[in-house]
C-alpha cells in the first residue's frame, strides 16, 4: 500500500504538465516520471485534501479521486506503491544533514578580477560600467602572483583548482593574462595540481592573435552577447553610444568555429555565449534563435539581476511572459535537435541520474569558502557579485590573516536547510537555495530567497525535465 | 507494464547523502553572470 502516513506530498513530489504530457518528479531520488491524466489528477487532489489539513491515508485516499473508479484507484494506488518500495516515487525523504566542512577553509576556485575597466557600457552592469563602485584600475601581475600562490596553498588536497578571468573586460589586461597562465601552470605543475583557466569576455578585442592564443593555451571562453541586433545594442554600447553587436558578432563566430565539439556541461575546452535579458526583451527566445540559426551550439541567457526600481528591470507582471518564452524555447530546442542547428540552453541542462550528488546540492556554489574572488588591489570577496561590497570583504592577499572567519562561516551556514522558503520547495535540490548576491541583494540577507529568481528557476526545471524526457524518446528514434 | 505511470529516469539521489561529498566537482555559480556552472546543471566527476 501506498504510504503516505506523516508524508508531504506537495514537498516531495512534484506534478505538472507540460507540452502535452504530465511529468512528476520525485525530489527525493530525483526520478522522472509520465503519468496519464487521471494519476496526476489524483496525485493533486491529494496533494489538496492534505493542504485541507486531512493526514489521515485512508481518508485521503477516499476524498481524493473522485474521478477514477475503485478498480482505477485500486491500479494506480499498486503501481504508486510500487514505486515507492523502489524509491522512485514518493520515496522517502532525505536524510538531513549540514554540510560538513574542514576547519580552515578550502579553496579550489577563483574568479581573478585582472580589469576593472571595460571597453563597453553595459546598461545593466552590476560592475558599474566595470569599476565595481571604485577606481577604473588593472590588475598587475603581481597580485595576480599571489592570488594564484594563494588558492594552489589554500585548494587542500583538491588536485583541480579553477580560475575565471573576469572583469571590467579582461582582454584590456592581456598581457597579465598571459603571463598568469604560464606562471598559474607552471606552479600548478610544481605544486602536483591542474589549474582550469577559463576567460569571460565580452569580445570586443577577441582578435585573431587573442584567440589562437586562447586555443593554443586550452582556455575555456565565455563570450558574452544579448541576441538579436537591436537587443544587443540597447543594453550594450561602446562608451560613445554606438551598439556592440557589429563589431562583436564576426569575432564571436570566427572564435565557436573552432570548437564545433564543445562540452554542454561546461566541461574541458568549451565555449558558451551567454547573454542577460531584461523586461525590454522578454520574448528572449527569440534571442536564443537568433545565436542558435547563426551556429552557436551553446547558448546561456539570463534574467538580469538588477535593483527593481531600474526600468529595465524584470517585475512581477513580466513572469506570465518570461514563462512562455521558456516553454518556445524548450519546445524550439526539441525541434532543432538531430538537426545541423541543434543547440544547448543551458539552464536547460539538469543534472538527474548523472547529476552531483546532495552535498553538492546541498551546500551549493560554495562562495566565500570554496569560491572568492579577488579585485584588482588584492581584495578577497565571497564571489564576482560581492567585489566591492566593504560588508562582504574577506579579506586582502596583502593580510597576514586572509580570510574573515566570521563572513566565511555566514556562507558555509547559508545552505538549502537555512532557508525557510526552500525547506518545503519541491525545487530544493537543484537550485541549491540560489543565488547567495541575488538572495541578499534582495533581502539584505544572505537566507532569504530571492522569490521571483525562484519563480524562474522552477519554470527552468520544469521545462528542463520536459526535454530530458523527450530528449530520450527523439534519440531512441533516431 | 504500468498501466498509469512510465518510468523514464531512475534516480538515486538520497543515497548519494552517503556516497558523496568528494568535492571534486566544478565549482558552480548560482548566479545569472556566470555560466561557469551552475549546480543543477552540472555533471559528477566521480
Amino acid at each position: 500500500m501506498l504510504r503516505i502516513d506523516h508524508y508531504d506530498i506537495h514537498k516531495n513530489v512534484h506534478v505538472y504538465r507540460q507540452g502535452k504530457i504530465n511529468i512528476a518528479y520525485d525530489v527525493n531520488s530525483g526520478s522522472l516520471h509520465i503519468l496519464d491524466d487521471k494519476t496526476a489528477q489524483f496525485i493533486w487532489e491529494m496533494i489538496r485534501v492534505q493542504k485541507q489539513g486531512l493526514n489521515d491515508p485512508d481518508r485521503i485516499f477516499t476524498e481524493a479521486g473522485s474521478h477514477l473508479s475503485s478498480t482505477e484507484k485500486k491500479e494506480i494506488l499498486q503501481e504508486l506503491a510500487e514505486l515507492q518500495r523502489d524509491h522512485l516515487l514518493f520515496s522517502p525523504e532525505a536524510e538531513r544533514v549540514e554540510p560538513v566542512y574542514p576547519v580552515r577553509p578550502v579553496i579550489k576556485a577563483m574568479c581573478l578580477h585582472v580589469a576593472h575597466d571595460c571597453n563597453l557600457r553595459c546598461g545593466y552592469c552590476f560592475a558599474g560600467t566595470g569599476a565595481f563602485g571604485g577606481d577604473r584600475e588593472l590588475m598587475s601581475f603581481q597580485t595576480g602572483r599571489l592570488a594564484l600562490d594563494f588558492l594552489l596553498q589554500n585548494s587542500g588536497n583538491r588536485p583541480h583548482c579553477e580560475v575565471d578571468f573576469f572583469g571590467g573586460e579582461p582582454l584590456m589586461n592581456f598581457q597579465v593574462v598571459k603571463e598568469l597562465i604560464a606562471y598559474g601552470k607552471k606552479a600548478a605543475d610544481e605544486a602536483g595540481k591542474k589549474i582550469k583557466f577559463t576567460l569571460t569576455t565580452n569580445a570586443v578585442l577577441l582578435d585573431d592573435e587573442v584567440s589562437n592564443y586562447l586555443e593554443e593555451e586550452g582556455i575555456s571562453v565565455v563570450l558574452s552577447l544579448d541576441g538579436r541586433k537591436e537587443v544587443n545594442d540597447r543594453m550594450r554600447p561602446f562608451a560613445g553610444g554606438k551598439g556592440s553587436y557589429d563589431r562583436i558578432m564576426p569575432h564571436i563566430l570566427r572564435f565557436i568555429e573552432k570548437r564545433p565539439s564543445a562540452s554542454r556541461y561546461a566541461i574541458g575546452k568549451y565555449y558558451y555565449v551567454r547573454g542577460t535579458y531584461t523586461r525590454y526583451n522578454t520574448d528572449f527566445y527569440q534571442d536564443v534563435l537568433h545565436m542558435a540559426d547563426r551556429g552557436i551550439r551553446r547558448i546561456s541567457v539570463e534574467p538580469v539581476v538588477a535593483p527593481p526600481e531600474e526600468d529595465y528591470a524584470i517585475r512581477q507582471e513580466d513572469m506570465d511572459a518570461i514563462k512562455e518564452s521558456y516553454d518556445i524555447l524548450g519546445d524550439k530546442v526539441l525541434e532543432y535537435m538531430n538537426t545541423e542547428k541543434e543547440f544547448t540552453f543551458f539552464h536547460f541542462n539538469a543534472g538527474l541520474d548523472d547529476g552531483p550528488c546532495l552535498p553538492k546540492r546541498l551546500s551549493g556554489c560554495g562562495a566565500g569558502h570554496e569560491y572568492v574572488a579577488i579585485s584588482p588591489e588584492g581584495e578577497i570577496y565571497p564571489c564576482h557579485q560581492f567585489v566591492g561590497q566593504e560588508k562582504y570583504k574577506l579579506g586582502s592577499l596583502y593580510e597576514t590573516e586572509k580570510l574573515n572567519k566570521m563572513i566565511v562561516d555566514s556562507f558555509r551556514k547559508a545552505y538549502v536547510y537555512a532557508k525557510e522558503e526552500c525547506c518545503s520547495c519541491w525545487a530544493r535540490f537543484s537550485c541549491s537555495g540560489g543565488c547567495h548576491a541575488a538572495n541578499a541583494s534582495f533581502s539584505g540577507e544572505l537566507t532569504k530567497v530571492y522569490p521571483m529568481g525562484c519563480e524562474l528557476q522552477k519554470k527552468r526545471l520544469e521545462v528542463a525535465f520536459y526535454i530530458k524526457i523527450k530528449e530520450r524518446e527523439q534519440r531512441i528514434l533516431v | 507494464m504500468a498501466k498509469h505511470i512510465q518510468t523514464i529516469i531512475k534516480g538515486n539521489l538520497s543515497s548519494t547523502v552517503k556516497t558523496g561529498g568528494c568535492g571534486n566537482c566544478q565549482t558552480s555559480c548560482q548566479s545569472a553572470c556566470k555560466t561557469s556552472c551552475t549546480v543543477g546543471n552540472q555533471v559528477c566527476e566521480k
